[in-house]
């Protein structure tokens, strides 16, 4: 059997990919192994406490010694998932119907300058945002809290035990929703514009206006694509540190009602601890961070299998 | 001739310098051409004729079609053929506005459909792609429906309403000459099918919003004989109800199922009208030189 040898530019092209592909992967475990090596004392410590208790303190006697420590990353948890998930909810229909305007109506100048503008958005440092966020945003959010409670506050969520409407969830949600807008406009855009084009034509051939025409062809085309941005957006609103920071109070204590000015997400408080940490601590927080990786890979499972599962009957 | 057109894909192809010969030689070109009857224009009882008044179009700087004039009557069907690139595709899509889905794309002149100009200001295009129907050269069914809202998608997509679709979507399905093949699977993807059955699928699809005209661009060049002789019986079946265009490459099709063709020709420059006769005359007395030429072979 003839078979033909790989060619030596061939051979060594593959070794530099592989090696390049190999080298991310490895700089992953790393840091997952240094995390869990860190944290293992943490873990062995709290056990499940770690994550079911939101009790964060270390009580130091007046040498300095600590006398007793205890670290939950409940409230903390909970804080992530609720803000990165509102962020998510005001987010992406946002950024899905900018992708169909950019795709569909926009003209062609209006269309080029607004991918720059959007592509800028995104590289925008989330520092800008938080500050926006903290002095800007809250004094509007503010009042549509307000306007929300009054409206909706008989749905739990929405209810608040205390009138603190500033540094809550919401507010958070609603910067991270604005950051998140432009990776996800990009991708649902890019996901838009491989619709093929004999279809588009098959549905506007059959009398279908141009909203009819998206709802039949487009978004069933695209509609495992969105869900795919819209995972890769609340991944990184779970993991977005400053503009969180800067925006909400972190307390201690679960809270599910969005409205009320209370919470964290881990990064945030990760960023909050690391500076007066001694060394116990430290290892709990990169336990914390181990969490925080743990919580975005299984975000990440769930965005692949929903892809595979909705993407396909569109395709 | 500069142009170098594409060879029409026949077995019994004549060699140049047999022109007289293909007259009478069987199964020729001229012979499919006269084995039909015939229509006369205005005879028929239904379906409402097109015409193309002075169509010129563009694509950017580029003049892609000049100054086509051609009629289409009602209950006929009219065969465009040529070489690649000589606007025949692009003709087409001027007849129902699907032209100016293309970036940069222009237009000049008239089409009447019924004696209103579809490119008239106001018109709302929609109607008029109701009203002509389009199949295209690859099967474009939606694989997100099932076969049986593949058919009914035009309905939707045109938010008609229709008191029975069931019998709507058996009626289509029947006269695209599908029903038999699929008529216990209609819940099944429309990707289940192989590509001939979505083609007809496709022909189906476009029926169900009752068009008076029916523009198909190539419809049978992506499928086996077998399909595509499926598809011409359809055409035929059709053609008592509706007016059909057609564009074609290969000739024996043109041959087999218009009533009239149309030669288009470009040399380098936009595409024209170079002749448009009933097909049996166009194959067996072409009055152009350059009609001629393609018809028997000899072009290029």
């Amino acid at each position: 059997m003839l078979v033909t040898k790989p060619r030596r530019s061939d051979q060594f092209f593959r070794v530099i990919v592989t090696s390049g592909g190999m080298s991310s992967l490895l700089i992953l475990g790393l840091i997952l192994a240094f995390l869990a090596y860190r944290g293992f004392e943490v873990f062995r410590l709290e056990g499940f406490g770690l994550i079911t208790s939101s009790d964060w303190s270390v009580v130091e006697d007046d040498n300095g010694s600590v006398v007793s420590q205890s670290y939950g990353l409940a409230a903390m948890l909970v804080g992530t998932v609720l803000s990165a998930t509102i962020g998510v909810f005001i987010g992406i229909p946002i950024a899905v119907l900018s992708a169909l305007f950019l795709e569909f109506y926009a003209g062609r100048k209006i269309r080029n300058f607004l991918i720059a503008l959007i592509d800028l958005m995104a590289a925008f440092p989330s520092l800008l945002f938080g500050l926006w966020g903290f002095l800007v945003l809250m004094p509007s959010a503010e009042y549509w809290a307000k306007l929300l409670h009054k409206y909706l506050g008989w749905i739990p969520i929405f209810d608040v035990p205390a009138p603190v409407f500033t540094r809550s969830p919401f507010i958070a949600g609603v910067v991270l929703a604005i950051m998140i807008i432009p990776i996800c406009t990009s991708i649902s855009r890019e996901v838009f514009s491989q619709t093929p084009l004999d279809r588009i034509q098959a549905a506007y051939a059959l009398g279908a206006t141009r909203l009819a025409m998206i709802r039949a062809v487009v978004i069933p085309f695209g509609r495992g694509g969105v869900i795919g941005g819209a995972m890769l957006g609340l991944g990184r609103a779970m993991g977005e540190t400053v503009a969180v920071y800067s925006v909400l109070n972190i307390v201690y204590q679960v809270n599910w009602q969005v409205l009320f000015g209370a919470g964290g997400n881990i990064a945030s408080m990760i960023l909050l601890k690391i500076g007066e940490a001694d060394r116990d601590e430290t290892n709990a927080l990169m336990a914390a961070g181990l969490v925080l990786f743990l919580l975005t890979l299984i975000i990440n499972f769930i965005a692949n299998f929903l892809v595979s599962r909705l993407g396909k009957t569109g395709r | 001739m500069s142009t170098h057109g594409e060879v029409p894909q026949e077995n019994s192809q004549p060699k140049p310098g047999d022109k007289m010969k293909t007259t009478t030689t069987p199964h020729s070109l001229a012979d499919l051409a006269s084995a039909r009857v015939v229509k006369a224009p205005g005879t028929q009882p239904i379906g409402s004729g097109l015409e193309a008044r002075g169509v010129h179009a563009w694509f950017g700087k580029k003049h892609a079609l000049k100054d086509v004039t051609l009629d289409f009557a009602a209950g006929t069907v009219t065969a465009l053929i040529g070489p690649s690139g000589c606007g025949k595709s692009t003709f087409l899509r001027t007849l129902n506005r699907m032209h100016e889905f293309i970036p940069t794309a222009a237009l000049a002149g008239e089409v009447l459909l019924g004696g209103k100009d579809i490119y008239a200001a106001g018109t709302d295009v929609t109607k008029i792609r109701l009203r002509i129907g389009m199949v295209f050269q690859k099967p474009n069914p939606f694989p997100s429906m099932t076969i049986g809202q593949n058919v009914l998608s035009g309905i939707k997509l045109a938010q008609l309403k229709v008191s029975n679709t069931k019998e709507l979507m058996e009626e289509c399905l029947v006269r695209a000459g599908l029903w038999e093949e699929v008529k216990d699977r209609l819940g099944e993807h429309a990707s289940a099918l192989s590509g001939g059955q979505q083609q007809r699928l496709c022909i189906a699809r476009s029926l169900a919003v009752r068009p008076e005209v029916l523009l198909m661009d190539e419809p049978c060049s992506a499928l086996d004989p077998g399909s595509t002789f499926r598809i011409e019986q359809t055409i035929s079946e059709l053609s008592r109800t509706m007016t059909i265009v057609i564009v074609t490459h290969n000739m024996q099709q043109a041959a087999r199922v218009s009533d009239y063709s149309a030669f288009m020709l470009s040399d380098g420059g936009p595409g024209e009208l170079v002749e448009v006769a009933p097909t049996n005359e166009l194959f067996s007395r072409p009055r152009d030189k350059r009609t001629e030429d393609y018809v028997t072979g000899r072009f290029g």
